[in-house]
């Protein structure tokens, strides 16, 4: 095996989407992705069962199409990864199953990869990025988790400090989107409807920052009480609305987008920021994904 | 030699020859532990021949509790696509109807029953092996009722498997392999919708 720039093809497929990345040393040469988000549009989350059908039906064309743009064949790969969690059970057993399938049938090494740690990772992945400045504390944003991790090094020193109690950021988005009428994935609509509106004109909770919460919860979030906060807060526009009967419309979305995403922004700057000082790193990276 | 691998039970390996003779399986019964146990399995049965000589991949189709039955298909894929030999779907129901239909006791007609939860049992009716000695299907697998599935039969023959044998679906793969022939898509027989309704429209919270 080539030590200094191993040949090593990853799989993930711990949500919605069936990744295969094909790197040499810290050059990426293939990141082929196929989504099955369109087909959980119509239930307005990941749905387990469909992810899963969908990462059978993606991962050999997948492996072939990334074999393809690396322009690599299966036997000069050095070692296989995949990702081992967390995520969802069903999905990534899809992508551990052909992972060991694949190595047997090479007879390559297999590593499995914590999913939190791929993400930090493929940030040191361009080979003109500075390497990671050790130690660091990275916040992880995305659809399927909220975390806060402290990493010491990359590969064998990663603490997990905390994360999501409940819906992920991201989800709380969708959620959010749903109640405001807006299209799914949530993310980007709510920032487009926040462009316009007054990030202050609703004071929305602060999930898990009391001062009692920091004995047991200081870096864990939770944005359910934020989700049903934004619930009753349309509820009630919508009730006043029809009493008044509003013309034109009731809920103000854009001051609503805008004070529901001030409201996760701050959470997690504050947390991450907290995190950064407690434990002496003047570094923190900041992974939406 | 084909590589046959299910997981539509419990999770099941082996090597069969062209011509249908068992070469190595290995296997572990129960319902759980697939993804632990697939990559060792197929590591056992390998270390018995030349990799090489191994021309196709078998995979059991199902159907099987879903989870468990893609890994043993994402596996063989895989395997497959490693060794650059083409995969043989077959429906998991094939191998105990073929062990059945080619032993000493053969009756017909005679079926085949797997749990399927949820109280209730997948079943394929065979009246025999065909012209290319491969089991031929009365009619589709479907699902019944555990508490109906007498019934369904009307007296036919049955059994209900709970662990299968690679070395019969690499033979039904040999057969099916001998007279050119697919015996499903590319498709696992889920015989279940993802089982997920779109969201109710939005609950009141109370303000
Ligand atoms: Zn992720």
């Amino acid at each position: 095996m080539n030590r200094e720039t191993p040949l090593v093809l990853g799989i993930e497929t711990s949500c919605d989407e069936t990744g295969i990345g094909i790197v040499r040393g810290r050059t990426l040469l293939s990141n082929t992705i196929a989504s099955s988000m369109d087909e959980h549009a119509r239930y307005g989350g990941v749905v387990p069962e469909v992810a899963a059908r969908a990462h059978l039906e993606a991962l050999q064309p997948s492996i072939e199409a990334a074999l393809a743009e690396a322009q690599v064949r299966p036997e000069d790969l050095d070692a296989i990864a995949v990702t081992s969690g967390p995520g969802l059970a069903g999905a990534l057993m899809v992508g551990i199953g052909a992972a060991k399938g694949l190595a047997v049938a090479l007879d390559k090494p297999l590593y499995a990869v914590n999913h939190l740690v791929g993400h930090i990772a493929a940030d040191i992945l361009d080979a003109e990025a500075p390497p990671l400045e050790y130690p660091t504390i990275a916040l992880l944003v995305s659809g399927g988790h909220t975390s806060l991790l402290h990493v010491r090094d990359l590969t064998t020193d990663v603490e997990l400090l905390g994360e999501t109690m409940d819906d992920a950021a991201g989800e709380a988005f969708d959620k959010v989107a749903r109640l405001l009428s807006l299209p799914y994935p949530g993310g980007p609509e709510i920032d487009r409807a926040a462009a316009s509106g007054d990030p202050d004109a609703i004071h929305f909770p602060r999930g898990l920052s009391r001062a009692s919460d920091r004995a047991k919860h200081r870096y864990d979030f939770s944005f359910s009480g934020l989700k049903t906060a934004v619930a009753r807060w349309v509820e009630r526009c919508e009730a006043e609305g029809a009493l008044r009967q509003a013309q034109g419309p009731v809920v103000p979305i854009p001051d609503v987008a805008a004070s529901f995403r001030e409201a996760v922004v701050d959470v997690l700057v504050t947390k991450a920021l907290d995190a950064c000082e407690e434990r002496g790193c003047r570094v923190c990276c900041w992974a939406a994904v | 030699m084909i590589l046959a691998v299910d997981t539509s039970l419990g999770t099941a390996v082996a090597l069969v020859g062209a011509d249908g003779t068992v070469r190595a399986s290995a296997a572990t019964a129960g319902a759980l532990g697939h993804a632990e146990i697939i990559g060792d399995l197929l590591r056992d049965v390998l270390a018995e021949v030349d990799p090489a000589e191994i021309t196709h991949v078998a995979t059991g189709m199902g159907p099987g509790p879903f989870t468990g039955l893609r890994i043993g298909i994402a596996a063989a894929r895989a395997f497959a696509l490693g060794r650059g030999a083409p995969v043989l779907p077959v429906p998991s129901h094939f191998a105990p109807a073929l062990a059945h239909l080619t032993s000493d006791a053969a009756s017909t007609p005679f079926a085949v029953v797997t749990d399927a939860r949820r109280r209730e049992v997948a079943v394929s009716v065979f009246d025999g092996l065909d012209a290319d000695g491969l089991p031929r299907l009365t009619a589709e697998t479907v699902l019944v009722a555990r508490a109906d599935a007498e019934a369904h039969l009307a007296g036919t023959p049955y059994a209900e498997v709970t662990e299968l044998a690679a070395s019969d679906l690499g033979r039904v793969a040999a057969r099916a392999l001998a007279a050119g022939r697919t015996l499903t898509g590319p498709e696992p027989l889920y015989l279940r919708s993802p089982d997920v309704q779109p969201p109710a429209p939005r609950k009141k919270v109370g303000a």
